[in-house]
């Protein structure tokens, strides 16, 4: 492929992006009042995405052959406990993340 | 300014390990597909999405046409809507780094903004610069680093991409304790199993979208309240 069309398919990926996240921004200008409705979906919209990018990073785990997603859902639960515990970000990710690189480099191949 | 830059390095080090090692992922995958470091750059300069910039890999092996790019692009990146939601008052008031606030709005960026905890004088709206700059820099260096040095690395660093569910799980239990109504979070918790098991990993985010959306219209009378009290 040319070097041409290599940059023009990264110039429409980059304009496509950016047009869905601006979108929002140029339907809800800040001079008009944002409707109610709009309101409500920015607060209840949050929690209901994080928890389906939570979904989203274990969307790969073949949950019918074995380990079935165990190292994924321990890790997950794992992270969850100390974070309600401790509540510290730093520690919850970094003690969930080291246990599931050493789960799935010795225990889980 | 500057003193928003150390709270904002502490906040954005989870993103800073997933980006890095995500964005390497990337680099090697590009370098794979034939396309060195300028590309990864340029792509992650002008495009920064991680999940768009893995199909453009796979469009530009297949050698897809620019509509099709297009499309899938739009398609991908639709939840990005949604997001820009939460934050349209707040960008508003931030003069021209708005612009760049818009275009950087990734879903972890998103997640940091949404968790957001400014120390006592400093300013809010300068920490969610620097996180929103930071990470778009640990993101470039990770896929340039990547399209460099290929597959050669030190230590094995599998399952390091862990990093970025673990921080997704942490800014789910953070939503949780700071509301009574649960409801939204167990909606898109179901929402996205349900669909991710009926219509497989490739195609389950979306309608997994707009099915939260027309349920969260749906239930507006009985949560509006619960949500405003």
């Amino acid at each position: 492929m040319s070097a041409g069309m290599t940059f023009a398919m990264i110039a429409v990926a980059a304009v496509c992006t950016f047009a869905t996240r601006v979108l929002p921004f140029l339907l809800f200008n800040g001079k008009r009042p944002i409707p109610p409705i709009i309101r409500y979906l920015g607060a209840t919209l949050p929690p209901a995405v994080i928890a389906l990018l939570v979904v989203y990073c274990v969307k790969s785990v073949d949950w019918l052959a074995a380990p079935h997603g165990a190292p994924e859902l321990l890790c997950i639960a794992v992270t969850a406990l100390l974070h309600l515990w401790k509540r510290n970000d730093l520690l919850s990710i970094g003690v969930g993340t080291a246990l599931y690189m050493v789960l799935v480099q010795t225990v889980f191949l | 300014m500057k003193k928003a830059l150390r709270p904002a390095l502490t906040a954005t080090i989870p993103v800073l390990c997933g980006y890095l090692f995500i964005g390497f992922a990337f680099g090697v995958m590009l370098r794979d597909a034939g396309y060195g470091p300028h590309w990864a750059l340029l792509s992650s300069l002008t495009i920064y999405a991680g999940s768009g910039q893995y199909l453009l890999v796979s469009l530009l092996a297949s050698g897809a046409s620019l509509l099709t790019v297009a499309v899938m692009t739009l398609l991908l990146n639709c939840r990005h809507i949604f997001y820009g939601l939460s934050f349209l008052e707040t960008f508003h008031r931030m003069g021209r780094k708005k612009w760049y606030m818009i275009f950087s709005l990734t879903d972890e960026t998103y997640s940091l903004l949404c968790s957001l905890h400014t120390p006592m004088g400093v300013d809010p709206d300068a920490m969610r610069f620097w996180i929103a700059l930071l990470d778009q820099s640990y993101w470039i260096a990770g896929s340039v680093i990547g399209a460099f040095v290929g597959g050669v690395l030190p230590f094995d660093s599998t399952g390091i991409d862990f990093a970025m569910t673990a921080l997704f799980t942490v800014i789910f239990v953070e939503q949780w304790k700071s509301t009574r109504c649960h409801i939204p979070a167990l909606l898109g918790l179901g929402a996205a199993a349900v669909s991710l098991v009926l219509l497989g990993a490739d195609h389950f985010i979306l309608p997994a979208m707009l099915a939260i959306c027309v349920m969260l219209v749906a239930l507006r009378g009985r949560l509006a309240k619960e949500v405003a009290g």
